[in-house]
């Protein structure tokens, strides 16, 4: 009895760890919310069963011979209609939330905010995660840093098999695949550690994928940036080509300055047989607008601006793809 | 000569796989032994392997099935083990990639080797006696089918002792399955076991459309059909048009892991999402493939428990095929979180919501059946109830995962395992629980031990609760799927809850091996003479006597009604002599299946471990028994009516003499 009372505590305890229920950025909140909601709205077809079956099962049992028997009444009108209409006017309902909430939580949409996004291009490996922080030259490993109330614009691709990138208190998940590129917004609105993991099966080291994902004021935000800065670690070609080997639980490592167009050299690797960076770039562009169906002037917009930015690689500069996630 | 088998492929040092190894080698001896010690061989050969009887096929896949079961169960065990243990420093007693086989191979086990044999067990038993046929459209191939999938399970079961299972989970993941990442021989086991099985299934489904298309008794028009084999029939369609899916996905891995072309691979124009795609255009309908047929077996049941014509038949049939068609519009619901785009999203969001509709028609009908019934709990309405309360859970659970933000942070997570074990167990597995306990006694004479069944409902009931609930905190815990061990401490406790649930599960499934036990030894107690086994059979299969005879009706049935033999009982028209017996044609027994199956079984291994002479002696084997098979003319053998005849009165004495002893008591 004491070892089930323990247990129950303990139980009972870790609810307040249901951190996808308990979210703390916008996009989690809003999915918390419409989990919540979509369960209630289920309830009233849900409900009823479990009455039903408990007391159909009571009174129309063998042995209550007071309760009324009609063996060949099997057809009504009106139970029909009710049946086939109740769930699905429930399905209606959902489907507009469906359709609402998709177009608002599209992890490809920019979050609304005044403050200016903080850029991520994220790698997965086996079995690490790399962060790069294109506006400011710097990387770090198995340890991503962000400031608060920032809207957060992630770029992922990966260097091996895919994974799926989450961090649960924050809301949605997406795939990272090699040789292509997806987006994801996030922002946290409290300042806090959350756990960030993967959460695609990827082998043998797939288990230990997971990260601290900080929050920080934004005064601590510029003060590790600062400090990244300063240390004496670099991620050139040969360093990242070290790091990518499939290992497990490599330290967390700031790096202060990254190789140029890392991000686009590790999705090239798998896209070069599309005969050459230029086109294969395009073609990611075309993805893009896909997504987006911003139509036909965007795109164009767009692949001249490409023009303009492998220009500048090819001088030495890092990339800013100014145009990424207007 | 071994390909790339050598001696340093078992794995000797593993005490936990020998053990296994070990113990199922010792089992299958002494099982051997004892075959051979009573000289059983000649029966066993010519009675059962070699059998076309499709209720002997039947009896065969459900062995199968349950048989597997056992192991896919061990390595649930083995997980809920691991995951109960493996937190913090504790690194569990597995490893990884022990582990990750594990997963690949319960998985594998539970869909191809445990559901599908055990659906198809279930049709062959009941389709033919349902719709007034003696047997399937082609018996023959009924067999080879049972055999490719006895060689499947087969090749499944060797992977264990030779060699190693694949690690990429039950459904392949793309590009990790491929050579690049994967050259050892896992992927390569499960690949042609899969194979294998799937065209094993995908003829099964052949046969029994056209049996249920062309074999229905006079008068059986489509909305005379019982619903068992209204969801046998679209479940039929189901695995025609979508098995060739996995079939060709399947063979497109083949190419890439041997001959290097890029289909699934990363660069060189392969696309990972592809595999996703295609193989859940399959997946998906597999889904309704293994639970459509329970379906059918729960409107059966739970008229005939509560002595009342099935409410809603019309919306049930419509129900079902609706449910047939949507499910071929759903399968990207698997990976809403690839990041396409939101409207392909959302279509497919709102069309997978679309099939709870007819679901839950469906599961008003089945309780308007029992209001204004009598109702007589015995363990097949059991299993009924325990669905209908358990499932609903899961459909809710379902369409929350159908919106696509919603999906966004559960996708991949324990909440999804927990979301269609929920479907899984209690939707399909409790149905053909349901009907194994309904139609046992029409197969073999006597019913299972009602205590001993209820016990196990019970294990099977709480266990799946205790086991899957904390699955779906779990999933709001953040918790993925797969995970060989992790950090966060605060998923542990409801680790050890969800381990707790499977033991109560586990004492469930030995209360069934000691219910068919018990029942076998005190057959004599619960025989039933009449061939009625429950009293209020509706449909033409408790027609016949229990065991049917071979040929299972003397005289076709015609059929007015739509619960047929509910109505002659009601107009007095059953249990009828007919005015004379005509001699009856039946298949002859043929080694072909077994003879295939082996080959298949010969040409799987070769592949999987490079050893071409034997692939190419072994396909030769298989295209030279179809020749020579097809070649025969001599494949029917005649009873004479003077045999029905003896065989009949026996059985109407038979009858007259329960009648009797029923109006004395």
């Amino acid at each position: 009895m004491g070892v089930v009372l323990l247990l129950a505590t303990v139980l009972l305890s870790s609810c307040s760890n249901m951190v996808v229920l308990d979210s703390k950025g916008p996009i989690g909140s809003e999915e918390a919310f419409l989990i919540k909601i979509a369960f209630i709205l289920m309830l009233i077809v849900v409900l009823p069963v479990f009455v039903m079956v408990i007391w159909f099962s009571v009174r129309y049992r063998a042995s209550n011979k007071k309760a009324t028997y009609k063996p060949n009444w099997a057809h009504s009108h009106k139970i029909e209609l009710v049946v086939w209409l109740v769930p699905i006017a429930i399905v209606a309902a959902l489907s507009y939330l469906t359709w609402v909430k998709t177009h608002e939580l599209d992890p490809y949409k920019p979050i609304a905010s005044d403050v200016k996004p903080v850029r991520v291009e994220v790698i997965s490996t086996d079995w690490n995660w790399l962060f790069i922080y294109p506006d400011y030259n710097i990387a770090v490993v198995n340890h991503l840093v962000f400031p608060a109330n920032t809207p957060v614009n992630f770029r992922l691709t990966s260097a091996s098999v895919m994974t799926s990138f989450f961090i649960p208190q924050l809301g949605s998940q997406i795939y990272v695949m090699a040789g292509m590129r997806t987006k994801l917004h996030l922002q946290a609105d409290h300042e806090g550690t959350y756990l960030g993991q993967n959460i695609e099966y990827s082998g043998t080291g797939y288990a230990t994928m997971h990260f601290d994902a900080v929050a920080t004021s934004k005064e601590e935000f510029e003060d590790w940036v600062e400090k990244a800065k300063q240390s004496p670690d670099v991620l050139n070609m040969a360093t990242y080509e070290k790091f990518a080997q499939p290992n497990t639980d490599y330290p967390v490592t700031t790096y202060s300055s990254v190789a140029p167009k890392l991000f686009d050299h590790v999705m090239m690797q798998f896209m070069g047989w599309m005969g050459g960076t230029d086109h294969a770039m395009k073609m990611t562009d075309d993805m893009d607008d896909t997504h987006h169906m911003n139509g036909m002037q965007d795109s164009t917009q767009m692949q001249e601006e490409h023009g303009q930015m492998i220009m500048q690689s090819d001088s030495g500069h890092v990339h800013t793809k100014t145009m990424e996630d207007k | 000569m071994f390909g790339k088998l050598t001696l340093s492929d078992i794995p000797y040092n593993d005490p936990i796989i020998m053990g296994a190894v070990v113990s199922s080698t010792f089992l299958a001896l002494i099982i051997i032994g004892l075959i051979t010690y009573f000289k059983k061989w000649p029966y066993l050969w010519h009675e059962w392997l070699t059998s076309v009887d499709h209720k002997r096929i039947g009896v065969m896949y459900i062995i199968l099935a349950l048989v597997m079961m056992l192991r896919g169960f061990a390595d649930a065990i083995m997980m809920r083990g691991q995951q109960a243990m493996a937190a913090g420093p504790d690194p569990g007693y597995l490893t990884p990639h022990h582990y990750d086989q594990i997963f690949g191979s319960h998985g594998t086990i539970m869909i191809i080797f445990v559901a599908m044999p055990f659906v198809i067990g279930l049709m062959n038993l009941v389709i033919p006696h349902q719709i007034g046929a003696r047997d399937v459209a082609f018996p023959v191939l009924n067999s080879v089918s049972f055999w490719l999938t006895v060689a499947g399970a087969g090749l499944i079961m060797i992977s264990l002792g030779v060699g190693e299972f694949t690690n990429t989970g039950w459904f392949g993941i793309a590009p990790l399955f491929e050579k690049t990442y994967n050259p050892g021989v896992g992927v390569d086991y499960w690949m042609w076991a899969f194979q294998i099985a799937g065209v094993g299934s995908l003829l099964s489904g052949v046969n029994f459309l056209v049996t249920i298309v062309k074999m229905r008794a006079p008068g059986m028009t489509w909305m005379k059909m019982p619903l068992f084999t209204w969801t046998t029939l679209t479940t039929n369609v189901l695995m025609i048009l979508s098995f060739p899916v996995i079939t060709g996905a399947l063979f497109l891995l083949t190419l890439d892991r041997y001959l290097g072309m890029h289909f699934f691979t990363n660069g060189m124009g392969g696309n990972m999402m592809m595999w996703n795609n295609l193989f859940w255009m399959w997946g998906h309908p597999e889904v309704y493939i293994v639970v459509l047929p329970s379906f059918g077996i729960f409107s059966e049941v739970v008229a005939t428990f509560s002595r009342k014509k099935l409410f809603g038949y019309v919306s049930l049939v419509w129900a079902t095929a609706a449910i047939m068609i949507l499910s071929f519009t759903v399968w990207l619901h698997h990976f809403f979180t690839m990041g396409n785009d939101t409207n392909v999203n959302i279509f497919f969001g709102i069309a997978t919501m679309a099939i709870a509709i007819p679901t839950g028609v469906k599961v008003y009908d089945w309780l308007f059946t029992m209001y204004r019934g009598r109702i007589t709990f015995s363990t097949p309405m059991y299993w009924v109830l325990g669905f209908l309360t358990l499932f609903v859970i899961g459909g809710m659970t379902g369409v929350l995962m159908a919106i696509p933000p919603a999906d966004f942070v559960v996708h991949n997570s324990l909440f999804l395992i927990a979301h269609f074990h929920n479907m899984l167990i209690p939707g399909a597995l409790f149905g053909y629980f349901a009907g194994f306990a309904y139609w046992f006694p029409k197969v073999f004479g006597f019913r299972l031990d009602e205590k001993w069944g209820k016990r196990a409902f019970w294990g099977w009931a709480v266990g799946f609760f205790v086991a899957f609930m904390p699955l779906y905190v779990l999933g709001f815990m953040g918790m993925p799927r797969r995970m060989a061990h992790y950090d966060n401490m605060a998923w542990q406790p409801w680790l050890i809850v969800a381990a707790v649930g499977a033991l109560i599960v586990g004492a469930g499934i030995l209360s069934q091996l000691i219910q068919i036990y018990i029942s076998i030894r005190d057959r004599k107690k619960n025989v039933d003479l009449t061939g009625d086994s429950w009293e209020n059979g509706r449909t033409l299969e408790w027609m016949s006597s229990s065991p049917p005879p071979v040929y299972n009706f003397a005289v076709i049935p015609k059929v007015d009604e739509l619960d047929e033999w509910w109505a002659m009982k009601e107009n007095g028209t059953a249990y009828q002599r007919p005015a004379e017996y005509h001699d009856i044609h039946m298949p002859k027994n043929v080694a072909r299946g077994p003879i295939i199956g082996g080959l298949v079984l010969a040409f799987g291994f070769a592949m999987v471990w490079y050893i071409w002479w034997l692939a190419i002696a072994a396909m030769i084997g298989i295209i030279a028994t179809v020749i020579i098979g097809s070649s025969h003319d001599d494949e029917e053998y005649v009873i004479p009516a003077a045999e029905v005849k003896r065989i009949e009165d026996e059985r109407f004495e038979q009858l007259a003499a329960a009648m009797e002893e029923k109006k004395n008591n």
